[in-house]
């Protein structure tokens, strides 16, 4: 079985892009048989993601490249017909400045104060979510999210890759 | 190094009664936060009683769009200006809920019951 991803997708980091990621992974997220609140916020997760390696690992920079990878996931396998699929993987890679991955912290939500939300958004909306620093260079995020009634089991590879 | 980058967010303010009334269109993101923040700084300079952001027109909203209206809430408070959110989509509710701000908020239906309120 191919290991590849089914959708890879290089982007710059320009925002401009965003909108477009949206409506790529909520239109893939339908077709994989997620509720409509749930691909939205599928899309959420990942702008806010996309937004924190522009914002904090890219200082804004609109040309650096950053990677979003798709996989379904299912019974036994890593990356199964879509028509059968359980839950997705999502993995977004960058070459932005390496940060300890403990320290990737949503804030406190007691506190009523603007930004911070992104991470503790990211957590709420995925089932798992694991920062870890590339080999080379930059940062890698993976997320997990199944459709309710999928079994629970979460994948225990996580690695991923890019060229 | 990018500004905010493009936008296709437009804001519009009306007066009404003793509030103004701020309709932005199009997606609160990443682009947009800037534009709307722009525009609610300049209304509350102007120290209203009351301010109506209406979200009927926006479809999508991120967490800096949520920070916005935070940030704009605090002034608010700060000015004694009443500021309340209507007509929220439901996808741009579940932020909300995410982020538990909902009920920090005061939420109405429609640009009328914010008037009453």
């Amino acid at each position: 079985m191919n290991d590849g991803p089914q959708l890879r997708l290089r982007l710059a980091s320009n925002p401009l892009y965003l909108s477009g990621v949206r409506e790529l992974l909520s239109a893939v997220c339908r077709r994989l048989g997620f509720a409509e609140d749930v691909c939205g916020q599928i899309a959420l997760a990942v702008d806010e993601a996309l937004c924190n390696v522009i914002r904090h690992g890219y200082d804004r920079a609109a040309d650096r490249p950053i990677w979003l990878n798709l996989w379904t996931i299912g019974a036994g396998d890593e990356s199964v017909d879509p028509a059968a699929a359980e839950g997705i993987r999502l993995v977004i890679e960058d070459e932005a400045r390496q940060v300890e991955p403990g320290k990737i912290k949503g804030r406190n939500l007691e506190e009523i104060k603007p930004g911070g939300l992104g991470v503790h958004i990211i957590h709420e909306v995925m089932d798992t979510v694991q920062y870890e620093k590339r080999e080379q260079n930059g940062m890698r995020l993976t997320m997990v999210k199944r459709r309710p009634g999928a079994r629970a089991a979460v994948p225990a590879k996580l690695e991923a890759s890019h060229g | 190094m990018a500004d905010h980058g493009p936008t296709t967010l437009a804001v519009r303010s009306e007066g009404r009664g003793d509030g103004v009334i701020i309709s932005p269109q199009g997606d609160v993101d990443m682009t947009g936060s800037p534009v709307l923040r722009q525009e609610l700084k300049r209304v509350q300079g102007n120290r209203p009683a009351r301010i109506v952001v209406d979200l009927g027109g926006v479809p999508y909203m991120d967490s800096s769009g949520v920070a916005t209206l935070v940030e704009a809430l605090q002034a608010a408070k700060r000015s004694q200006t009443k500021l309340l959110l209507c007509g929220m989509q439901d996808k741009v509710r579940s932020i909300f809920e995410i982020a538990r701000l909902d009920a920090v908020f005061t939420i109405v239906a429609t640009a009328d019951a914010a008037m009453k309120a």
